[in-house]
């Protein structure tokens, strides 16, 4: 039986964790390899790293994050921030990522999911859409949400999915840090459109966040505020999933 | 000292299961040659891509020839993933290719449309349980009673009606595949037990017991 999964995400910037509130607003948290090792020894299935600061200084930092998370962790991560180019994708697959996650440089040149896609295999390739409601619908924002766009959400996962793209992070600019809910009609809407898992994002705050997210159709869930900030454990979070008929691997 | 054998041909993300192979007091060797087949103790093929793509870069290394000699001295062979696909007859992925053939079978697509007609998601990206087969009981080598949930990626599979070369199988809304094979000293994992957490490293462990 397939379970649905909880993933950890952490942003970091250089050599550090970091936690923010809508995308802005950063406080240093401490050693990502640290968080990332105590919930994987918690059980958590897969990490997300987003190197906030790639696009700005080269990738040393991240990549010496992956390496040291491989030591100690064996479970799937996942790492994104500035993936810009095949090249940049393939620099991070090589350190020892099993999938990247792009936003801004597959949203400015669509092209690229399809070239990703095609010389990794679609599973590496993950579309991260970042969601903001704006005048009726949810709209693709870009440049860690620093820009917003008049492309529907919908439209681009759909698109996303064609080229190629093997799985969404789909993040609720508007939820993300708020820790009052996920964007349930908005997980609604994008799962009702596409074949391929979607992990939700933005906005978790209480165990029924995870159920209310997997009857949306959510495959899984994507958590950071409350696990850095040891809000709830992922064995609550589980035993509640399980008494709620929700298939999570146990323990 | 127990040295593996780690096929490098371009496919794969071979830093995962180099330490994987390490934290269970396995010795990882890289190899980008068939050199010195009689030495390889244990022999893993990991894999993550596309079927012809696998299969051009082995022939191109001479790997494929190479697999075959080794699995006629009876050491241990693991094929992960891709490189479990690649074990066997051939495939449909993209267009129907031939593989090395060390286990009769076939790769075929996973079905977008399981039991009752519910949709199934590919690629099957998930955590999902390994179930064996009853004709191994006897002599169960992976200990999988307890029908362990392991880490699944994949979008193609190697369908169960291979009876005697099923050793667990697994299903995805009532579509069933199997998810380790064997053939004597030959086995195969569709999943990725370096990246499913205790259970897998236990099974690389049990492994390395061969």
């Amino acid at each position: 039986m397939t379970a649905k999964r909880i993933i950890a995400r952490l942003d970091v910037k250089g050599n550090r964790l970091i936690k923010g509130i809508h995308l802005e607003g950063w406080r240093f948290l401490g050693d990502p390899c640290d968080f990332s090792f105590k919930y994987y020894k918690e059980g958590i299935d897969e990490i997300i790293y987003i190197d906030a600061v790639a696009s700005l200084y080269n990738r040393e930092s991240i990549k010496e994050i992956i390496k040291k998370t491989t030591e100690n962790v064996f479970v799937p991560i996942t790492v994104g921030g500035g993936i810009r180019t095949l090249e940049d994708a393939t620099e991070i697959l090589r350190s020892g990522a099993d999938k990247v996650a792009v936003n801004t440089g597959a949203f400015k040149n669509p092209e690229l999911i399809k070239k990703i896609s095609n010389r990794f295999g679609k599973q590496c390739m993950v579309i991260s859409i970042q969601a903001k409601f704006k005048n009726g619908e949810w709209v693709v924002a870009y440049d860690c949400a620093r820009e917003y766009s008049d492309i529907g959400v919908i439209e681009w996962a759909i698109q996303a999915a064609e080229l190629g793209a093997g799985e969404i992070l789909l993040t609720s600019v508007d939820k993300e840090g708020t820790q009052k809910g996920f964007d349930i009609d908005l997980i609604d809407a994008v799962c009702s459109v596409v074949d391929i898992p979607v992990i939700a994002c933005g906005g978790f705050g209480k165990k029924d966040d995870f159920v209310s997210a997997v009857n949306c159709g959510a495959d899984a869930i994507a958590i950071a505020h409350s696990l850095h900030y040891d809000k709830i454990t992922i064995p609550e979070i589980r035993s509640f999933a399980l008494s709620k008929n929700v298939q999570v691997r146990p323990s | 000292m127990k040295k593996v054998y780690i096929i490098d041909y371009g496919m794969s993300n071979l830093l995962s299961i180099y330490r994987a192979i390490e934290k269970v007091s396995g010795v990882p060797i890289l190899i980008d040659k068939p050199n010195n087949i009689a030495h390889w103790d244990y022999l893993v093929l990991p894999g993550v891509g596309a079927f012809p793509d696998g299969m051009s870069e082995l022939k191109k290394r001479g790997f494929d020839e190479a697999i075959i000699e080794h699995s006629k001295t009876g050491k241990p062979f693991l094929g992960i993933c891709l490189g479990m696909q690649l074990m066997l007859s051939c495939s449909e992925e993209l267009e129907p290719t031939k593989g090395i053939n060390l286990i009769e079978g076939e790769v075929k697509a996973i079905p977008k449309v399981g039991l009752h007609g519910k949709k199934i998601k590919v690629p099957h990206m998930s955590w999902n349980t390994i179930t064996m087969n009853n004709e191994f009981s006897s002599y169960p080598h992976f200990q999988i009673e307890h029908k362990p949930y392991v880490y699944f990626v994949h979008s193609y599979c190697a369908q169960t009606e291979i009876k005697h070369t099923t050793y667990s199988y697994t299903s995805i809304d009532g579509f069933s595949f199997s998810s380790i094979i064997n053939k004597d000293n030959l086995w195969g994992m569709q999943f990725h037990p370096e990246k499913s957490g205790a259970e897998g490293l236990q099974l690389l462990s049990s492994f390395l017991e061969l």
